[in-house]
């Protein structure tokens, strides 16, 4: 996630990540040691729990990285910037909150949550 | 492993479930770097237990800086050990000596089950929060920050009293588990403070009669301020004690009204 999901990210990158994670998850799932019961306080299934969590987090967030076509606070895709090297947002496209639907069997799905700006609007905002 | 390395036995309490009966387990403990905290050197048990095939340690940790109040044990009899003013967390393993052999201990009170190991249920304390630790408030925007004055010794107390982590030190050290250190710091944060004062009376009669469902009396042994991590006085049992007397005046039907 450092390397390929971190500050500045690409399509390569993120194809990269998304096609490392289930692999790992995978070895994951299939060779861990927790030992106890589930009968009482575990604090080994606890954080193995938690463990799982991240490997599905991970690429959820890789997936919404890879669909955003765009530059966007934190989210800063190395093929969208300007001459300046600056955040390049595409409103056009983009002006959306991603709400992503888990599914059992299968890829999550996307909803779109649009942002309406009433009063103060969208702009480019610039450090320089 | 440098040479300063340490080499200590660990007495440990493992209690499968709060039904089951505990019993204490010795581990030989080598190598451990003296810079390390009293959790890391379970972890660094807990690591090779688990390599071992036997459950690790079980006990409570979040924050290891002392401010969260989830760690605590009883460490050679003493409430988060024998140095004064911290959490277990806080303490390090260059207090003990080469060769130390170290009980540890869950919090023992009868208002803390042994969950598992050494880890307790303190949930008694969130009663006593729940009965009246809480102001009143009028919602909308904030009024001007200083339009309530609040003179700095006050500020000061109730800060002190405030800075009560509600990890249950002082019930545990406590030879009657009384918790009154603990009652005292959250009624007395609010009590001293102007923002407290509509529930002041009825807070204090809540969260003391709380107390007594759950906790045992107190003495004035004063092990609950040594054992405090917080380093909270007892002084602040008086205030409480001094609001609770007030109290039963106060909120007498019809009385209410004296001032």
């Amino acid at each position: 996630m450092w390397d390929n999901c971190g500050m500045a990210r690409s399509q390569q990158s993120l194809e990269k990540a998304l096609s490392d994670i289930p692999p790992l998850r995978e070895e994951f799932e299939k060779d861990l040691r927790v030992l106890g019961s589930a009968e009482t306080l575990n604090q080994s299934l606890e954080k193995a729990g938690r463990v799982t969590d991240f490997f599905e987090l991970a690429e959820l967030l890789v997936r919404d990285a890879l669909h955003r076509e765009e530059s966007c606070g934190g989210h800063f895709r190395v093929e969208h910037q300007t001459e300046d090297g600056e955040a390049l947002r595409d409103d056009e496209h983009f002006a959306y909150a991603a709400a992503w639907e888990h599914r059992a069997d299968g890829d999550p799905v996307l909803h779109k949550e649009p942002l309406e700006f009433k009063y103060v609007h969208l702009a480019q905002r610039s450090y320089k | 492993m440098s040479e300063d390395a340490l080499h200590i036995t660990v007495n440990v309490w493992r209690q499968a479930n709060p039904d089951e009966a505990g019993r204490m387990v010795t581990y030989d403990v080598p190598n451990l770097n003296p810079d390390m905290s009293f959790l890391e050197m379970l972890d660094v048990l807990n690591d090779r237990l688990l390599i071992d095939g036997e459950e690790p340690i079980a006990f409570e940790h979040d924050c290891r800086e002392g401010i969260c109040g989830s760690c605590g044990m009883m460490i050679n009899g003493q409430a988060h050990g024998p140095e004064r003013g911290t959490a277990t967390c806080q303490l390090h393993m260059r207090k003990f000596r080469d060769g130390d052999v170290i009980n540890v201990e869950p919090f023992r009170a009868a208002a803390f089950p042994v969950v598992k190991d050494l880890v307790v249920n303190r949930s008694a304390l969130d009663r006593i929060v729940e009965a009246g630790g809480y102001i009143t408030v009028t919602p909308g925007s904030a009024q001007d920050a200083n339009l309530t004055l609040v003179p700095k010794p006050v500020a000061d107390a109730a800060f002190d009293a405030a800075a009560c982590i509600q990890c249950g030190a002082c019930v545990a050290a406590c030879p009657n588990g009384a918790g009154q250190l603990f009652a005292s710091a959250k009624v007395s944060h609010l009590n001293l403070l102007p923002q407290g004062q509509p529930e002041r009376y009825s807070r204090v009669e809540a969260m003391v009669d709380t107390m007594e469902e759950y906790f045992g009396s107190c003495t004035n042994h004063a092990e609950c301020e040594a054992a405090c991590p917080k380093s909270i006085s007892i002084d602040y049992i008086a205030l409480m004690n001094r609001d609770y007397l007030k109290a039963k005046i106060k909120n007498r039907r019809l009385a209410s009204q004296v001032p």
